[in-house]
């Protein structure tokens, strides 16, 4: 085999395995022209996404590691948060302590959304995402069933501005002006027009270490060593429906402190909606980044939530620009991150499929051999 | 040594899986780094004994065993795999448990890597306690040495050759510093024949240091290379325990298939000399465990052509490969025409028929009922059991004709069940078993091949099977391969036995033949 064939193949290796980033490269390439954003502008929005997103992003990443998939449970960790932000918003506690307070306040409902959830997962070997996703339609409406009719009728809340005028239930958007972006606020730092929030960024920063860290752990070796065979994990006595089940709790609570910083970001809060749709634009961004079913790292969720973002910011506009209709650019949002998610579980199973086939081919080539040496 | 208890001793023990003995008062002794070979046919309980000596769960889940096993002097139970490593029993199993992305490193102590005490692991627990790499290659590499082979700690499982696969298991079981005793299942069967000698050297290693090995192989040779023991086993009861030294491989493959009372073919007609009515030609495929390479067979018609072999050596996927169901390439003839590949259809079109090993997986609709079972097959390929109704533009299915050949069926194979309506999977495997036949019979094939039709079903059964399958080449015509890993159920009804080893067909001979060519035969290109 010649070296320039070696090479040619591995450029389509490098390329068949990257296809989604490359593509996002490329239409963002060619949006970026139509659209004709200044590059401080683009800069800018990127930087105040990826510190509201990133954390969210980051906490996929350890049921990934238990060979879970990727995890629809993280939804549950968002509602928890809201639960968190409307109580710190009834009892008025704004700012740095109204944020860290919710943090700390949705830590128990997580973990308790997260135990359910995976061991419900563990009974689901094999069809997490699926069964995550559906839970997350499940645990939407015992959410609904506590926030619209159990909030001011059994558990006290005491301000009407949060009530809907009948006197219980919470409204359908909850103010959080007073803690908008009072962690990014802290430490921000102007370099050339672009914004740099640095405590959020320093936080993001801490989560990608205590990550790195927990890989090295016995508790990390032994999910990784689950994900990739619960068998043979089993067999050298690894309890696997454990260490499944906290890989679950700890997304669960992490997307929890992750949805507060995005909260507090926006400043304002869609109690019946904001978490709906926040595990699919969050693992879409992660296989945006180049992340698949059972591989994902650090930098998949840099590259994807940078990715994501500039299409998310581009989108709409150039929607705007090419057919006259902003309705359009939203409209191509949504369709492009379920089609992401559509084209990565794809993906997955033809590299699979191609593996098994590759077993196939070295055989009748083995013995295509023998046959020459005999000739 | 006399004052000193042995290492190991099995008493009398005894096994049955629902009433089917399978070990006999098999009486066992070994010594502080002794290496025994355990050798026997498929079957021959060699497996159930060691899983009863490692603890596996599948022997307490079926009942248990009789006799006892004595440790150093001390009786000893295990009620897991866990309890028999806390003795310092080790095994290899033939399947890799390893994990695939892995370092060998890793996978060597893999749940028992050595670690640090950390601030979060006092307020977490242990399992937050950091890895400690360097401590871990060093134990790694220890355990490496004392099996004294030179593998790549570093390697990722997955890139790695098979051969250094096996090294890491058995590496990883060295690592434990409790071994006393070493359990190796088939540890040759994958590896080169380099690879194979080195690693008869690190048992010699490793009994040097003290380590008991038991040795299960169908390498004949390597057993006299390096066992002190030989102890034989066939169908259940230990035949033979002789010094390695004292004895040769012709008279270990005797002891092996037994029976020196030969030929019991029922009715002994003459090999046909027909026309080929199958041609096979440099058939590869891809069946795990059962890999075929480069076989090249000519089936005679109106024959029953038997294929005889060890477990894994690839004769299951020479049927299973021709009709579709495993990836496969070469080129196979039927009738002068070429049958394409991996078409599983285009087979069944062209009349051919397949009752497969694997009966409740592919064989059977286990929720339907055995009228549904017969008849649905036949149903949809040849358009049989249905009435055209409308001028044709719709078919109705004919529940008289179905009831008819289900009771035919019934009938004729004598399948034991309360009605035709009962579910397949109600029934016993003997009778699933006919059922599947009777689902073959009814496509009225030309050809049919019979994958182990008598695999775990008891002795009445099997001889029907048997039977039924002769009268319906004798009265049909139809030719027939027979797979099956009994060699004598094969003599009993084939014409001719075709013997795969190594994935290659090593030979074919006259059913007629002595079972010691057979027995030679299975052995002759093992890998």
């Amino acid at each position: 085999m010649s070296r320039r064939s070696l090479s040619g193949r591995n450029a389509v290796r490098f390329f068949s395995s990257n296809s989604v980033p490359i593509m996002f490269i490329l239409i963002i390439a060619v949006c970026v022209p139509i659209v004709g954003f200044s590059p401080a502008f683009l800069l800018n929005e990127i930087v105040t996404r990826f510190s509201r997103n990133a954390f969210l992003i980051l906490s996929l990443l350890i049921p990934i590691m238990a060979g879970m998939g990727l995890n629809f449970g993280m939804t549950l960790g968002a509602m928890a948060a809201e639960i968190a932000l409307i109580f710190t918003s009834d009892w008025q506690i704004w700012g740095i302590p109204g944020v860290v307070l919710a943090m700390i306040i949705s830590i128990p409902i997580s973990t308790v959304l997260g135990l359910l959830c995976g061991k419900i997962l563990n009974a689901a070997r094999g069809r997490e995402m699926i069964t995550s996703y559906i839970i997350s339609f499940f645990m939407n409406g015992v959410y609904q069933l506590v926030v619209l009719y159990m909030m001011g009728s059994i558990i006290p809340i005491v301000h009407n501005n949060i009530k809907l005028p009948r006197g219980y239930g919470i409204r359908s958007s909850v103010d959080l002006t007073r803690i908008r972006k009072c962690l990014d606020n802290v430490l921000a730092v102007n370099i050339g027009g672009v914004r740099i929030p640095l405590l959020t960024v320093a936080i993001i920063v801490l989560m990608c270490l205590v990550i790195v860290w927990f890989r090295r752990t016995k508790l990390g070796q032994d999910m990784r060593a689950v994900g990739q065979d619960m068998e043979v994990a089993r067999a050298a006595g690894i309890n696997v429906e454990r260490t499944r089940l906290i890989s679950i709790v700890i997304s669960t609570v992490l997307a929890g402190i992750g949805m507060v910083i995005y909260l507090q970001n926006m400043g304002d809060m869609a109690t019946y909606s904001s978490h709906s749709q926040i595990g699919m634009f969050c693992i879409a961004a992660l296989l945006v980044g180049g992340a698949s079913v059972d591989r994902a790292s650090i930098g998949n969720v840099f590259l994807g939530v940078i990715l994501f973002h500039t299409m998310f910011i581009l989108a709409p506009a150039a929607g705007a620009k090419i057919t006259g209709n902003e309705v359009i650019g939203e409209y191509f949002r949504v369709f492009v991150s379920y089609g992401v998610i559509t084209i990565a579980l794809i993906m997955y199973e033809t590299k699979k499929r191609r593996e098994k086939a590759g077993m196939g081919e070295l055989l009748a080539a083995a013995q295509r051999e023998e046959e020459k040496k005999h000739a | 040594m006399s004052n000193q208890a042995p290492l190991l001793e099995m008493k009398n023990i005894r096994k049955n899986f629902f009433g089917n003995q399978v070990l006999e008062d098999i009486n066992l002794t070994m010594q502080k780094g002794e290496v025994l070979g355990l050798v026997g046919e498929n079957g021959a309980g060699k497996s159930t004994l060691m899983k009863i000596l490692f603890g596996m769960n599948e022997i307490q889940e079926t009942g248990g065993y009789e006799g006892e096993i004595l440790l150093n002097g001390e009786k000893v139970t295990f009620n897991s795999p866990f309890d028999a490593l806390a003795h310092g029993i080790g095994m290899v199993h033939q399947e890799f448990s390893l994990i695939p992305g892995f370092t060998a490193t890793e996978n060597i102590l893999l749940n028992r890597e050595p670690q640090k005490k950390s601030v979060m692991s006092e307020i977490f627990g242990d399992r937050l306690n950091l890895i400690n790499r360097k401590n871990m290659e060093t134990q790694a590499q220890t355990a490496i040495d004392k099996m004294g082979m030179h593998i790549d700690r570093h390697m990722i499982i997955n890139g790695m050759p098979v051969g250094h696969k096996q090294f890491t298991e058995i590496a990883r079981e060295l690592s434990k510093e409790q071994l006393q005793l070493l359990i190796l299942d088939e540890p040759t069967a994958v590896l080169t024949e380099q690879e194979a000698q080195a690693l008869l050297a690190s048992i010699r290693i490793m009994s040097e240091h003290g380590i008991a090995v038991i040795f299960i192989t169908h390498r004949l040779q390597e057993i006299l290379d390096v066992c002190d023991t030989v102890v034989v086993m066939r169908d259940g009861v230990l035949v033979q325990n002789v010094p390695a030294a004292k004895t040769s491989i012709p008279e270990i493959t005797r002891w092996m298939v037994g029976r020196n009372v030969s030929t019991s073919q029922s009715d002994g007609r003459p090999v046909p000399e027909t026309e080929t009515v199958m041609k096979i030609e440099h058939l590869w495929v891809d069946m795990p465990g059962e890999t075929v390479r480069d076989v090249c067979l000519d089936v005679r018609q109106g024959e029953i052509l038997g294929i005889g072999g060890l477990a894994g050596q690839g004769k299951l996927g020479i049927p299973n490969g021709i009709m579709g169901l495993y990836a496969s390439g070469g080129s196979v003839t039927f009738e002068g025409e070429s049958v394409p590949l991996n078409q599983p259809r285009n087979c069944l079109d062209r009349q051919l028929a397949f009752v497969s090993e694997d009966r409740r997986g592919v064989g059977l609709l286990l929720d339907e009922s055995l009228e549904w079972n017969i008849a649905f097959p036949a149903m949809q390929i040849h358009d049989k059991f249905l009435k055209p109704m409308l001028g044709g533009l719709i078919k109705w299915r004919d529940e008289k004709a179905i009831e008819q050949v289900t009771q035919k069926y019934i009938d004729e194979l004598q399948i034991r069940c309360t009605s035709p309506n009962q579910k397949a999977k109600e029934l016993s495997g003997g009778n699933q078993q006919k059922v599947c036949l009777a689902k073959a019979f009814a496509l009225e094939p030309k050809f049919l091949f019979v994958s182990e039709p008598t695999r775990g079903i008891d002795v009445g059964a099997k001889a029907l099977v048997l039977k039924a399958l002769q009268k319906f080449n004798r009265e049909s015509g139809v030719t027939i391969v027979m797979i099956s890993s009994e060699l004598e159920e094969l003599r009993q009804i084939c014409d001719r036995i075709a013997i795969v080893s190594g994935g290659r067909i090593a030979g074919i001979l006259p059913a007629t033949e002595d079972s010691e060519r057979f027995g030679e035969l299975m052995i002759s290109q093992v890998i």
